[in-house]
């Protein structure tokens, strides 16, 4: 009997090599798990049909094209939508022979920290069904979180893999920005959105990393990476861990929040590391609000391409701009509407210094400030999230306070660094999530210092109600 | 009053590169609708541009060539609007940050050189081909509905810009006619016009000799041939005059040159400027061409055809010298002077024969033609003629045609002289009368006689003789 809620999928990949399971007999275990609590998550949005490799299973967030199947963005715009080629990560996942689950739930064009901006209805967390799973990957942290699949992949613009891991009570890693390819993957803001693993381990974490990351001659953007390693030491023994003062004390931190991250900080202690407080006094207070000019303004010229032309949603109207119009306004809902318009504002004419060409110099700030801290620190670390997981609908009427959800994650994502998010304990019986922000390129110290943690914290990813 | 035309040209050229700008999709001509696309250049969702090295080397040569400083560090923008040929919703171009910059291009006049400013040089994607079927006039409003052929969209367009520092319509052709020469040199475009590989828009305005500020400026579209440029120039600098001589003021506005009737029609106007809401291209680096690349392609740059003008004008007239240069002929003239032959006559054979009977310049042997060109008096005019359309085929040899000198032997001329002479009775007489302009006459019917085998010359002078005596 495989335990899809308990299983990681390192173990799942020992199953197999040692012959204990057949890549069938995995695969089915999933798909019951899903015919189970798929109904009352929605964490898929489609499922594929048999699996079409020999490893351990996988799903993929809507965004990530794959080929042959449905890929819609969780916009209606792209409803019927079947890709014609693979997107990189897409091709690697499926050479690395790890079979296709299904196509996860994601708020619209990623757009969104809860999936409740998902044309498709929301996701619910696996933990209290009642709350959201975080977004906009939460189709896939509740997949995991849920033992819906072993693992799952995300994309992460200003906080879509960190948020929701933190939110489900798992892993999740925002890479370097330029490691993983974003060909392929439906653009929401280019200079900034990152595919990466939502997984129950830092060691799964590093496995599936390793399939996905390195220089792709389709991305432009992307580099050569130093060699993944899995992480080995349980100690954090030459470790400087830096606690950013305006990320950890930021207004809206939940007390909960707060105490778990403060008691695994004093954690990295004990297990060796130096721990200091620094500072990154513009990053928080200019973070969002740039990242809020930033992110729409692409996402304005990225999604200009859903015109009805050539695939998706078609409403004809009233010739080729009424076409255009009526199509638009018929396939995209509110939040991509709100981002498309803030977005054409920023880039109009007059309007393009005072604040997407503004917002770009305080990003250069944002950079110059985390270099800054990692002159004397290997890591940052605050909470990923400042609350747990909150109620379906508590938020949805409220695109500010939802913007807020990404407070302390938008900083490193505008400084193009990696960062990881593990589960640090609970707070009234909710996930809480430890980001850890490494310098560009530091994945692996990210995940020696997450798996050390991890083995400290021994945080039981399996939710309490499904125990 | 006189006035003064201002000019400035943007000019589109298509690079021939294998393939598109920004995807690996065959860039070709007339190949079947949509059947050179790719998710890059259809801009399906998640597909990312890849730059073409191999166009951007070329803009960089073709920059050098415009006398531009090359960027150390140029950008990609977005260029923003809806139009069913732009299927990403904008266009990858250049925008602050080109490529070629600060550039002069020197186009040699009867009256000397002038130097035209280029502003830029930058490399950018064409859009798709669009036809609109029924309704007015081809154009998308009305239409009953719009075909799309992608095949053309994302190939590899530059843009190049002068300053307004054109001063006529001709200078305009002229400039023109040398910067397509100097592109089909580098090897980097057909540059045709008919093709639309060349492409140019004019802006124009006019203002009075001695005025220092520019008046506001139309722009006219839509010609495509050196000789539909200058007319579509000329006639609106024409107009211009007209309005402001009686009192009237010129709009900012486009206008379509209609070459058969020669009309400006103006375009419909917009009732918002255009925003293209630039934005530097996230999915692109920078281009940073390398040094060393730069002055490799540097070296590769022939010598100008302006120059060439300047070099030529020693021998022949400016125009002369000038048809040769941007006809590419003028290294064939080179060659058969620098073998022997006299310019003048070189210039005339190859301008006019040898274009006349549509040999191939590359593939004239110029040490076999110079021989022929110097026994051109002695040659009969029809094995001239004969030999030099020969004069391209491989293995050409004069010798054969100089064997074939003319008559030349008076005791041979002669009776045919005289027999021409007493068929024509009366004509002699006239001549003799004072009608000297019928010497032509006997002459052309000796020719005629000999079977052009005569020599002209000689003949000329038996004719002058025998009706003088």
């Amino acid at each position: 009997m495989i335990d899809t809620l308990r299983l990681t999928a390192e173990e799942a990949l020992g199953l197999l090599e040692r012959n204990d399971v057949s890549p069938g007999e995995l695969w089915d275990a999933y798909r019951a798990a899903i015919d189970e609590r798929d109904e009352e998550l929605h964490c898929y949005l489609t499922l594929s049909d048999g699996p079409d490799g020999e490893g351990v299973p996988i799903a993929l967030k809507d965004v990530i094209g794959t080929k042959g199947v449905e890929t819609t963005a969780g916009s209606k715009i792209l409803e019927g939508y079947v890709p014609v080629f693979d997107s990189t990560v897409a091709a690697r996942v499926k050479e690395a022979g790890l079979p296709l689950l299904g196509k996860t739930n994601t708020d619209e064009f990623a757009m969104g920290s809860s999936t409740e901006n998902s044309a498709y209805g929301p996701s619910h967390n696996p933990w209290d069904p009642t709350r959201v799973p975080g977004g906009s990957g939460g189709g896939s942290a509740a997949a995991v979180a849920g033992g819906l699949a072993p693992w799952a992949l995300g994309s992460d613009t200003g906080g879509s893999i960190k948020q929701p891991a933190a939110l489900c009570g798992i892993v999740g890693l925002r890479p370097t920005y330029g490691t993983v390819s974003r060909y392929g993957i439906v653009a929401f803001a280019s200079s900034l959105d990152q595919v990466g693993p939502t997984t129950k381990t830092v060691r799964d974490c590093a496995l599936l990393y390793r399939v996905i990351a390195g220089r792709d001659p389709l991305d432009s953007t992307t580099a050569e990476i130093p060699q993944v390693k899995l992480p080995e030491a349980e100690d954090l023994k030459g470790v400087r861990v830096g606690v950013p003062r305006e990320l950890n004390e930021a207004e809206g931190i939940e007390p909960g929040v707060r105490e778990a991250v403060e008691r695994t900080i004093e954690l990295c202690r004990e297990l060796g590391a130096e721990v200091g407080e620094t500072s990154l006094p513009r990053s928080v207070d200019y973070g969002l609000p740039c990242y809020y000019l930033i992110a729409p303004a692409e996402a304005s010229s990225n999604l200009a391409r859903y015109d009805g032309v050539r695939y998706g949603l078609r409403v004809s109207n009233g010739g080729y701009h009424g076409m255009v119009e009526h199509t638009r306004d018929g396939g995209f809902g509110d939040e991509p509407k709100r981002r498309i318009m803030l977005g054409a504002y920023a880039l109009s004419a007059g309007y393009y210094e005072a604040f997407y060409g503004q917002a770009q110099k305080v990003r250069t700030v944002i950079a110059d400030e985390h270099r800054a801290a990692f002159e004397d620190f290997d890591v940052l670390v605050s909470a990923t999230s400042p609350t747990v997981a909150f109620p379906l609908g508590a938020k949805s009427q409220d695109p500010l306070a939802m913007y807020l959800s990404d407070l302390l994650t938008i900083p490193s994502c505008m400084a193009g660094l990696p960062g990881l998010s593990i589960p640090c304990g609970l707070s009234d019986g909710l996930p809480v999530g430890l980001q850890i922000v490494g310098r560009q390129f530091a994945e692996n110290t990210l995940f020696r210092v997450g798996h050390a943690l991890e083995k400290a914290i021994g945080f039981d990813y399996v939710p309490e109600r499904l125990r | 009053m006189k006035w003064e035309p201002v000019i400035g040209l943007e000019i589109h050229v298509h690079l021939k590169t294998r393939t598109k700008m920004f995807c690996g999709c065959t860039a070709e001509y007339g190949a079947p609708e949509n059947t050179r696309t790719c998710p890059v250049c259809l801009a399906h969702p998640g597909a990312l541009p890849v730059p073409n090295e191999q166009a951007i080397a070329w803009s960089v040569k073709l920059g050098l060539a415009l006398g531009c400083r090359i960027a150390d560090r140029a950008l990609f923008h977005r260029k923003h609007y809806f139009y069913p040929d732009l299927p990403k919703g904008y266009q990858i171009s250049q925008y602050d940050a080109p490529l070629c910059l600060e550039g002069r291009f020197v186009v040699p006049g009867a009256d000397g050189d002038h130097e035209i400013g280029i502003t830029r040089a930058h490399l950018e994607e064409d859009a798709a081909k669009t036809v609109h079927v029924g309704g007015a006039g081809g154009r998308i409003g009305g239409s009953d509905y719009s075909l799309v052929d992608f095949n053309r969209g994302g190939t590899p367009l530059v843009e190049i810009v002068t300053e307004p520092d054109l001063r006529s319509a001709e200078e305009a052709r002229r400039f023109l006619q040398l910067l397509r020469q100097t592109i089909v040199e580098l090897g980097i475009s057909d540059a045709e016009m008919e093709k639309g590989t060349l492409r140019a828009d004019a802006n124009v305005s006019v203002r009075e000799a001695g005025e220092t500020g520019y008046r506001t400026r139309t722009e006219i579209k839509n010609m495509n041939s050196f000789s539909f440029i200058a007319r579509g120039i000329e006639a609106e600098i024409e107009r211009q005059i007209a309005v402001w001589e009686s009192g009237g003021e010129i709009v900012q506005q486009t206008y379509d040159f209609d070459p058969g009737s020669g009309a400006l029609t103006a375009r419909r106007t917009k009732e918002e400027a255009d925003d293209y809401r630039y934005l530097p291209e996230p999915d692109l680096v920078p281009v940073e061409p390398p040094a060393e690349l730069v002055e490799r392609l540097r070296a590769e740059v022939p010598e100008l055809p302006g120059a060439r003008v300047r070099r030529l004008e020693g021998g022949l007239d400016f125009e002369t010298a000038s048809g040769l240069v941007t006809s590419g002929r003028d290294r064939l003239y080179e060659a058969l002077v620098a073998a022997g032959a006299d310019p003048r006559a070189a210039a005339n054979v190859v301008m006019n024969q040898l274009a006349g009977a549509g040999v191939d310049p590359d593939a004239v042997d110029a040490a076999e033609l110079a021989k022929l060109i110097e026994a051109r008096e002695s040659i009969p005019r029809g094995v001239l003629a004969e030999a030099i359309a020969a004069s391209g085929e491989p293995g050409f040899s004069a010798e054969r045609y100089l064997g074939e000198a003319a008559v030349t032997d008076v005791s041979e001329l002669d009776p045919i002289i005289d027999r021409v002479l007493a068929e024509n009775e009366s004509q002699v007489a006239l001549y003799r009368g004072g009608k000297e302009g019928l010497l032509g006459y006997f002459v052309g019917a000796v020719m005629r006689e000999t079977h052009g085998k005569a020599n002209p010359k000689v003949v000329n002078e038996r004719v002058r003789e025998k009706l003088g005596a």
